[in-house]
């Protein structure tokens, strides 16, 4: 954190000089770790070893926080017998197809919960409120006492019995002394006086159990009382500047604005009724879900938009498998993609695999780039590892390039969204340079276009565009279209009068709204741009400086801190004097406090539904967890997981390591595996590739280097790519501090200056030493700074439930010298060239949306 | 639009004063001044200062960006912001330099297939050139059904990715325009 967020480190900083202790869990010593009270070595991967271990230390010591739990979590629930434990059936769970490679999902359900059909047939869960499909339309039975053999407390007592500090140590190469250090700093800042947050980034993501490594570190959080305090939470922090908004508005493929999903290939979603009853709910906030779906279609197809044609629905085009960025790659590499557009990143260096990501590239018709300097990804046809080794040959690769100049985060005004859901907007403070301009520019100018093209077509298909709503006024000499306009259509409005909508309260399903992004509404409140509000407030007022209230916006309702309500106890009480944020005013009848309650304003506490209740009537004023259809947040989950209910430890799809709890299994059954001849994975304890690489981020450096190589500043701060390596491994390999040295994979083998430091230390894994290799990934081979690109070292895989590779850990092996080709690839020849397939042709995964699995 | 001027007042007045407006930037007091500082005033004095955000991670530090006469002078950390209270970490504090970098594109380039060298190309003929291919691969890549005769009602002919160093608005236009055309294919680094 102090390397890649050191602006948000400071605060960590702050809270160490108020008596916080910060502990460092990293398989190497970094910046962070120098100011941290302890660091705690890891194997990269076996996160979920290690916290499940401390679940279990929580369990067995009882130093849980039980009121919490009992009140807030799904701990009493009673789970169906038709659930069988990944204890019992060898690492897998109940429900298991072995020729699908997925899970039957309905085996996981609670005992009399009807799961919602959605639940059972989802391939890709939503990244956020997961667990909304997982709809229960009968009562939920409980036991308080937390006894009964199949209420969640006493499944996730037997799941992680055999995470011993013993089996933590083998699998994690985390000493006793340490693990112990961990637990009782943790047990001993949980409770009702106390809170501990994790902050966590990429390092916990990107695995083939990336999502299970968060749910494992929520359901610790949860057993402590850690979740809406202040001081509390897991805090992920995110590597680009509005990362977190590029998912709320979503450029992604399985979701609509505000975590809607996309329509799918299947009968429920060709009619909005259909998709709104598979994907909405009867209790908890998703009973909003109609409102949402038509105020964005309202929002999106405007008049033409009516009750009688589904406000347009049906004419929105469906997902039928994973289109993901890596499933698209494979379609450009088999000649199936006529056009790409990339704007501001750099797959060439950036993405998995990254010689795959070049080869791609060059089966495409036309590529545009859009980027301030002349990136790998726009240059591959001339200078890419690939064409100098002759490989591919310029003259006949037949891609056609556009490289667009871009504008700058000061040359445009627009919002960014930050890690912790702030949206805050910038004024523009110069003109681009000559033909530069804003992506805003490009997607207009761009729609304007096509849009006249289809102007009056009544092809079916052409529908969408034809009727397309998009009048944004436009303004000075280039016609930059109006950005606040943009942002109150994200808002939302009453169709009638075009007022902006205060709340999401507000929209409807009747078509009387208009809505982007529901969750961004009250954005534009009042028609005031909240996210521009620049008010920090006093810093030693609890109300002001620590919350900031009208500093920019935070959605949802300018929340800060969500689920607050969870930081007073069931009726309403602050749980300490020391911890209160959000309480029960019983003269005002409200919820007041320092924080934007993040609950129903009017709700008691003492609020009991009655029989048959739905929608958020059916939540209790004691059950802060509102999103979820029970109230409760979930330490196991019912549904919403494609790889199982609880987190279970897996071994990396590429480990040196076997795994020692399910030896049968070693990594993720369900993870996603591109089987293909240019995509070889290093096999499971394979004795060519002996260490465990991990990659990370330097301060100096910003992601694939895109922003920062090009920089003079940044360039000399960091000049060239190293790998860090412990003495010990150096040794016996030769490899000299300063020296060059190799790092090879089944996909590739890159150079680097070798770092031969104790910042990476051998651990002891299963009575063996085991060597960690740590590589920056910020380089590329293009630009004033050359250097070998880590991801191209890269295995294309991916977490089932979100599709993010697992570039944290992968098994190498390192060498002394520079490579011996002129090339990083080790795969030329590994595919024949393949006649193109048609760019119309079926997604290969809508059969098989996991490919064989292991 | 949204000019310096619909800014609270009083804190561009302050800033235009040599001694407090180094003080705010740097985020201290006059006692940190030494009588050398006194004398040499402020860099940043008389210019026009916008409030801006760090376009590096996620963070969201506040940043100041100062310009004369439409040219770029510096940017600094912004005091006011709770978030960073005027510091910025070494590629916050470098940022200028992304804006005025020795290799910035200014001129559309333009590789035919085949191509050896870029060539360059006007704005609007790239804009119209861009928007044919578009429009074709839209019409090569269309279903209305999968081979298992499920509607889709969608194209796999052309592709977008990246998002998350962009600006909400421009992310909503992409998914708005890319959607209505039929796309799926819609991605960016958050899966990264
Ligand atoms: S200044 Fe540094 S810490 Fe702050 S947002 Fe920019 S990159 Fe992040």
């Amino acid at each position: 954190m102090a390397e890649a967020h050191p602006v948000g480190f400071r605060w960590v900083m702050k809270a160490k000089e108020r008596g916080a202790r910060v502990i460092h869990v990293d398989p190497r010593f970094s910046r962070t770790s120098q100011l941290a009270d302890r660091h705690v070595a890891i194997r990269a991967g076996t996160d979920i070893a290690f916290l499940g271990g401390l679940i279990r230390h929580v369990l067995e010591t009882e130093s849980y926080f039980r009121e919490y739990v009992l009140h807030y979590t799904n701990a009493s629930a009673i789970v169906g017998e038709q659930f069988q434990d990944a204890e019992e059936l060898g690492g897998l769970f109940s429900g298991w197809d072995p020729e699908t490679g997925t899970y039957d999902r309905s085996t996981w359900a609670y005992e009399g919960g009807e799961v919602a059909a959605a639940a059972g047939v989802r391939e890709h869960s939503t990244q956020a409120f997961e667990g909304k499909s997982g709809m229960h339309a009968g009562e939920f039975k409980r036991d308080e006492t937390l006894q009964h053999p199949r209420c969640v407390f006493q499944l996730l007592k037997r799941h992680y019995a055999r995470y011993t500090p013993e089996m933590v140590e083998r699998i994690c190469g985390i000493s006793h002394e340490d693990f112990l250090a961990v637990a009782d700093a943790l047990v001993e800042n949980s409770g009702r006086e106390r809170t501990t947050a994790f902050c966590y980034a990429v390092g916990w993501t990107q695995h083939t159990a990336g999502v299970q490594m968060i749910r494992a570190a929520s359901i610790l959080q949860l057993l402590l009382g850690n979740f809406g305090r202040p001081g509390s939470g897991i805090l992920a922090l995110r590597g680009h500047a509005s990362i977190q908004g590029s998912t709320d508005i979503p450029t992604l493929y399985d979701l609509l604005p505000g975590y809607l999903p996309m329509p799918r290939s299947r009968a429920d979603d060709l009619t909005l009724e259909g998709y709104i009853t598979s994907n909405g709910a009867l209790r908890g906030w998703w009973s909003n879900f109609d409102k949402y779906a038509v105020s964005l279609l309202k929002a999106w197809f405007g008049d033409a938009a009516r009750a009688e044609n589904d406000y347009g629905f049906p004419r929105l085009p469906k997902i039928s498998g994973n289109h993901s960025h890596f499933a698209t790659t494979m379609r450009a590499l088999d000649g199936g993609l006529d056009g790409f557009f990339v704007m501001g990143q750099n797959p060439a260096v950036g993405s998995q695999h990254a010689g795959l990501q070049r080869r791609a590239l060059a089966r495409l018709r036309w590529l545009v780039v859009r980027d301030l300097a002349e990136i790998e990804t726009a240059s591959f046809w001339r200078d890419s590892p690939e064409v100098r080794s002759g490989e591919l040959r310029t003259e006949e690769i037949a891609t056609e390039v556009f490289l667009m100049p871009a504008a700058t985060h000061v040359e445009k005004e627009g919002c960014f969204t930050n890690t912790q859901r702030l949206v805050q907007f910038r004024d523009k403070a110069l003109d681009p340079p000559g033909d530069a301009r804003s992506e805003l520019w490009f997607m207009h100018h761009l729609a304007k276009r096509v849009i006249a093209r289809y102007a009056g077509s009544r092809r079916e298909r052409d529908w969408p565009i034809a009727n397309l709503r998009w009048d944004y006024p436009e303004h000075g000499p280039t016609r930059e279209p109006d950005v606040e306009a943009v942002l109150k259509e994200i808002n939302g409005y009453d169709v009638a009068d075009g007022r902006p909508v205060s709340t999401f309260n507000e929209l409807k399903a009747d078509g009387t709204t208009a809505c982007g992004c529901w969750i961004y509404a009250g954005i534009f409140a009042d028609g005031v741009n909240q996210a521009r509000r620049r008010d920090p407030g006093a810093i030693d007022d609890p109300a002001g400086g620590w919350v900031s209230p009208e500093w920019a916006w935070a959605w949802p309702a300018n929340r800060r801190t969500l689920y607050n309500r969870a930081s007073a106890d069931p009726d309403g009480r602050p749980w300490s004097e020391r911890k209160r944020f959000v309480w029960w005013d019983e003269e005002a009848g409200r919820w007041g406090g320092y924080d934007v309650p993040d609950f129903q304003p009017d709700k008691r506490p003492d609020y009991r539904p009655p029989e048959g209740a739905r929608g958020m009537d059916a939540i209790s004023g004691a059950e802060p967890f509102m999103m979820m259809a029970d109230g409760r947040a979930w330490l196991y989950a019912p549904s919403g997981l494609n790889d199982g209910p609880l987190p279970t430890h897996y071994e990396p799809i590429e480990s040196p390591v076997e795994n020692l709890l399910y030896p049968q299994l070693s990594s993720n059954p369900t993870g996603i595996r591109w089987q293909r001849a240019e995509n070889p994975i290093n096999p499971t304890s394979d004795p060519r590739f002996p260490l465990v690489a991990t990659s990370f981020r330097l301060t100096e450096h910003h992601t694939a280097g895109g922003m920062s190589r090009w920089l003079p500043w940044l360039a000399e701060l960091q000049p060239e790519m190293f790998a860090e390596i412990d003495p010990v491994i150096a040794a016996d390999r030769g490899i000299e501090d300063g020296g060059w040295m190799t790092i090879v994979t089944e996909r590739a083998e890159i150079e680097a200056r070798a770092h031969v430091t104790d910042r990476i230390k051998p651990l002891r894994v299963d009575g063996r030493p085991l060597h960690q290799i740590a590589l920056p990934w910020h380089w590329g081979y293009g630009g004033p700074l050359p250097g070998d690109s880590t991801n191209d070292l890269g295995l294309i895989s991916g977490d089932p439930n979100v599709s993010i590779q697992e570039s944290k850990a992968f098994s190498c092996d390192v060498r002394a010298g520079r490579r011996s080709r002129p090339t990083t690839t080790r795969l030329v020849g590994a595919a024949p060239p393949r006649p193109p397939v048609p760019t119309n042709a079926d997604d290969p995964s809508a059969e098989e949306p996991k490919e064989a699995a292991e | 639009m949204a000019d310096t001027g619909a800014r609270p007042g009083s804190f561009e007045r302050l800033r235009r004063l040599p001694l407090v407006g180094r003080a705010l930037d740097w985020g201290m007091g006059e006692s940190a001044l030494s009588p050398a500082t006194r004398e040499a005033g402020a860099r940043i004095a008389g210019l026009r200062a916008t409030e801006s955000v760090c376009p590096y991670c996620a963070v969201g530090c506040g940043q100041v960006v100062y310009t004369r006469g439409g040219r770029l002078v510096d940017i600094e950390g912004n005091p006011r912001s709770p978030i960073n209270q005027g510091t910025l970490c070494p590629k916050g504090a470098a940022s200028r330099q992304l804006v005025q970098q020795p290799g910035r594109l200014t001129k559309v380039r333009y590789r035919r297939p085949g191509g050896t060298e870029w060539e360059e190309l006007e704005l609007e003929r790239a804009m119209d050139m861009i928007a044919d291919r578009l429009i074709a691969a839209r019409e090569a890549g269309w279903q209305d059904e999968d081979h298992y005769g499920r509607r889709v009602d969608r194209t796999l002919g052309f592709a977008h990715l990246g998002g998350a160093t962009l600006d909400n608005e421009e992310n909503y236009l992409i998914k708005k325009l890319f959607t209505a055309m039929g796309a799926v294919q819609i991605e960016n680094q958050a899966r990264i």
